[in-house]
């Protein structure tokens, strides 16, 4: 990600310390992961000692240290998709992608998370591939659905 | 838009508005909320408008995009103005038959709900049994306006209460309206929300801040997300006379990540309440200023507690801090803060509106008012439900959930969230509010509602809200950290046929420990392990024999195909994943237990005229028949 775009993002956040979680959200929500670089550039930026700036992306879970696959899936654990079925759900992903929970796989592919809830929970239990919400699934769907990425 | 500067000119802006709408004209509402675009209600959207631009009818027919209205289940779904007529599950390919009935002023039979017990088809969407029991006074509003459009808001009234409090009434007599109402705050402790409000108000440091809690981190529900989606306005009107009546000129809301839809939809409203002069400076001219920012969170469900949240709304990490002092006294960089739950703030303008007492003719004797409940789970009618306090337990999960699945038995509803708990058939009478929820051992929480059948295994469903509250915890306590970590431990052992006598009452000692914990994450962590253990310790006790009764813990039951049923239809054996199905043509099929992997893919594939997987409690199944017994002969054709 080039500092220039970096900078534009810090600047749109007015630049505050008290912003630094908004500022890192976005950068993630273009950039996917969070490379030493760039949060080398928001601790000069914003003033924060990266000692701070690494607890903060360990504290909240959706902060990723590591490169992400080309396509993000995420499979719902929250308490109405367990009681549905998800970690069925959950196992047959595994098992279709070769990769556990925070994981990505070698070819860049896909990256696997759970997520507790994402508020469809009348349709669980859910799944959201890139931000596209797949609901009222069965383990034997799976297949169909992940073909479609590529 | 030019700005609004006063009461008169909000009136004539309220007058414009409604006069440039004709009230018989049709509008299609679509629900765009996000369950709804989870089942391809952008595509209906398309669908509609391409069909009506084709007939060349933009002027006699709206479409219009709504918020949740609450039927999820049933989605997509739209209501056709100004008849009401509600249509379920409508896919793209109808949209031509829709306009036509439009046109025609007929109706669609096939898109009705059709009432299960009656066979009747419902037409107008609030003879829907699923709606008729409910009390719909927030979220009713969805499906009447889209969220984009202030307009549509102004319509049914909107910031008219906004008007009356800035321009009518002294901030004391705002505070003096909500206590007197009744109003508890809906985001989980139930705290007399005038009261806090008062608190604020007092304290001494005259820069104060108001803050809307959108964290719904409770995994299950999802009334914040519908709310702020669907009538974005209504949370907002509800905070700037929050903020009015407390003194407040800075606002936040802080919205968890994963609702994208619900954040784009709060950002517009709050520019475009600018741009009309709700927010700013010297609103509606009554020399207040406020002004309102939305920030996200980022994935930690301990930061909807309050005292983190602030921490978070400061850029650091989100760890709770012991109160008092409170947020009242000292909140945001360290100011008087009053902090509100979405749907609290949502109730302010009906307040405003009404007035207190006809806000609190609705409820029981300690809770006013309706609540918002996510029934979700084992239900058949899953979604959002309104209902007055003090309405039945029973008559949620039957009368307007419709009951259980399948044929499947009632096993409990749990409420509270992750450190709530679980109610069991012989509580299903009980009036639901904060003080009975509280009484049943469970709590009123934000309003999840999880509805559990036979086949949920409670031993699990304990382990499960452990393993999420352990994975949550900000590990600032030891008896937080340390206690649900021990409890999960032993809860783990137990589902996976490691239980031993002693677990259980080691267990209940455990749940003295985590008591000292600093906030109500730590402290309510035992509420699940004590709750199913009051109510269903037969299950433990078997796990601990070794059957999981439910089916549910891969260790404790078994797949086992009746010899005297299968018709080696070889179904099963070409489903299996493992591999652990022995048989072949004519032959009966064994599953091999040893190498089975307890997938279920075989109970699925088995045809149901057969049924002959079946599965059993514990390891123990009855021995294979010897290998010369299992040619099925058939007769001659
Ligand atoms: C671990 C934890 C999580 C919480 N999560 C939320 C939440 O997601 N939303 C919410 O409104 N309140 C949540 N609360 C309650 C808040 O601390 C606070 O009581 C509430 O926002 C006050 O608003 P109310 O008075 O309108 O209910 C949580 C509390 C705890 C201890
Ligand atoms: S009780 Fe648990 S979550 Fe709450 S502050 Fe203590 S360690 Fe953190
Ligand atoms: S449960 Fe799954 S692994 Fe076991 S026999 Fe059936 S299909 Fe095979
Ligand atoms: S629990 Fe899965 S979407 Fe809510
Ligand atoms: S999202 Fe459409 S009815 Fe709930």
């Amino acid at each position: 990600m080039d500092i220039g775009r970096i900078d534009q993002i810090i600047d749109k956040h007015g630049c505050k310390a008290s912003s630094l979680i908004q500022i890192l959200i976005n950068i993630q929500s273009e950039n996917h992961w969070l490379p030493k670089e760039v949060l080398e550039r928001v601790s000069e930026r914003l003033a924060v000692p990266m000692n701070q700036i690494q607890h903060i992306t360990t504290f909240y879970k959706s902060f990723s240290l590591v490169p992400k696959g080309r396509h993000e899936v995420h499979v719902c654990m929250g308490t109405a998709c367990h009681v549905r079925g998800a970690q069925r759900v959950l196992d047959t992903v595994e098992e279709l992608t070769g990769i556990k929970p925070g994981e990505t796989d070698v070819d860049l592919k896909f990256s696997l998370e759970t997520v507790n809830c994402i508020g469809c929970c009348a349709l669980g239990p859910v799944m959201v591939v890139d931000g596209e919400y797949h609901g009222n699934l069965a383990a034997g769907q799976l297949e169909d659905v992940l073909k479609n990425y590529e | 838009m030019p700005k609004i500067n006063s009461s008169a000119e909000f009136a004539a802006l309220r007058k414009e508005v409604l006069s440039s709408r004709d009230p018989n004209r049709p509008c299609i509402a679509v629900c765009t909320g996000s369950g709804c675009l989870a089942l391809g209600a952008a595509n209906l959207v398309t669908a509609l408008k391409d069909e009506i631009q084709a007939q060349g009818l933009e002027s006699r027919i709206e479409v219009r995009e709504t918020g949740c209205p609450g039927f999820c289940e049933r989605g997509p779904l739209i209501v056709v103005y100004p008849d009401e007529t509600c249509y379920l599950k409508v896919q793209p390919a109808d949209a031509k038959e829709v306009i036509a009935s439009v046109l025609e002023k007929t109706v669609i039979d096939r898109l009705l709900y059709v009432d299960p017990v009656t066979g009747e088809r419902v037409v107008h969407e609030m003879d829907i049994p699923f709606y008729q029991n409910q009390l719909r006074l927030l979220i009713g509003n969805n499906i009447k306006l889209d969220p984009t459009s202030i307009e549509d808001y102004l319509a049914i009234g909107g910031y008219a209460a906004l008007e009356k409090a800035l321009c009518q009434m002294k901030p004391e007599q705002v505070v003096g309206l909500v206590k007197e109402s009744g109003l508890r705050g809906r985001g989980g402790g139930g705290f007399p929300s005038g009261n806090k409000w008062e608190f604020t108000r007092n304290a001494p440091d005259p820069v104060k801040y108001v803050v809307v809690n959108a964290d719904e981190g409770d995994p299950g529900a999802f009334m914040d997300r519908a709310l702020l989606e669907g009538s974005p306005h209504a949370v907002l009107e509800g905070l700037i006379i929050g903020a009015y009546a407390i003194g407040a000129h800075e606002g936040f809301l802080y919205v968890r990540q994963e609702y994208p839809l619900a954040v784009e939809n709060i950002t517009l409203a709050i520019k475009t309440a600018e741009e009309y002069g709700f927010l700013g400076k010297n609103i509606l001219g009554s020399g207040f200023d406020f002004i309102v920012e939305v920030a996200q969170g980022a994935g930690a469900f301990v930061c909807g507690e309050e005292t983190a949240l602030i921490r978070s709304l400061e850029g650091k990490a989100g760890e709770p801090k012991p109160r008092p002092p409170f947020p009242a006294v000292r909140g945001l960089w360290d100011k008087p803060t009053n902090i509100n739950n979405v749907e609290t703030w949502a109730n302010i303008p009906l307040i405003i509106n009404k007035g207190p007492a006809a806000f609190a003719s609705v409820g029981t004797a300690g809770s006013k008012g309706t609540k918002i409940f996510s029934l979700v789970g084992k239900v058949k009618n899953t979604g959002l439900v309104e209902v007055p306090m003090g309405i039945t337990l029973r008559d949620i999960v039957y009368k307007i959930g419709g009951g259980i699945p399948g044929d499947k038995r009632f096993k409990a509803v749990q409420t509270g969230g992750p450190a709530g708990g679980c109610m069991p058939e012989s509580l299903l009478d009980m009036e639901v509010d904060f003080d009975q929820l509280t009484k049943a051992g469970s709590m009123m929480g934000s309003g999840g509602m999880i509805v559990l059948d036979e086949e949920t295994c409670m031993v699990d469903f304990a382990r499960f809200f452990l393993a999420f509250l352990a994975d949550e915890s900000c590990g600032k306590c030891v008896p937080c950290r340390e206690g649900i970590q021990q409890m999960l431990t032993i809860l783990t052992d137990i589902t996976q046929g490691k239980g031993k006598k002693g677990d259980l009452d080691l267990l209940l000692q455990l749940t003295e420990v985590s008591g000292a914990s600093l906030c109500a994450l730590g402290k309510g962590a035992p509420n699940p392990v004590m709750s199913t253990l009051k109510h269903f310790r037969d299950e433990y006790e078997a796990h601990i024999e070794g059957k999981c009764p439910a089916f549910t813990c891969k260790e404790l039951f078994s797949f086992y195909i009746e010899p005297e049923k299968c018709q080696a239809c070889t179904n099963c054996g070409r489903k299996c994943p493992a591999g652990a199905i022995e048989g072949g043509k004519n032959l009966i099929h064994v599953v091999d237990q040893a190498k089975c992997t307890k997938c279920g893919a075989c109970l699925e594939a088995c045809p149901p005229r057969f049924g002959a997987v079946t599965r059993i409690p514990g390891k123990a199944v009855p021995a294979p028949l010897p290998e010369d017994a299992r040619t099925i002969v058939r007769g001659n054709k």
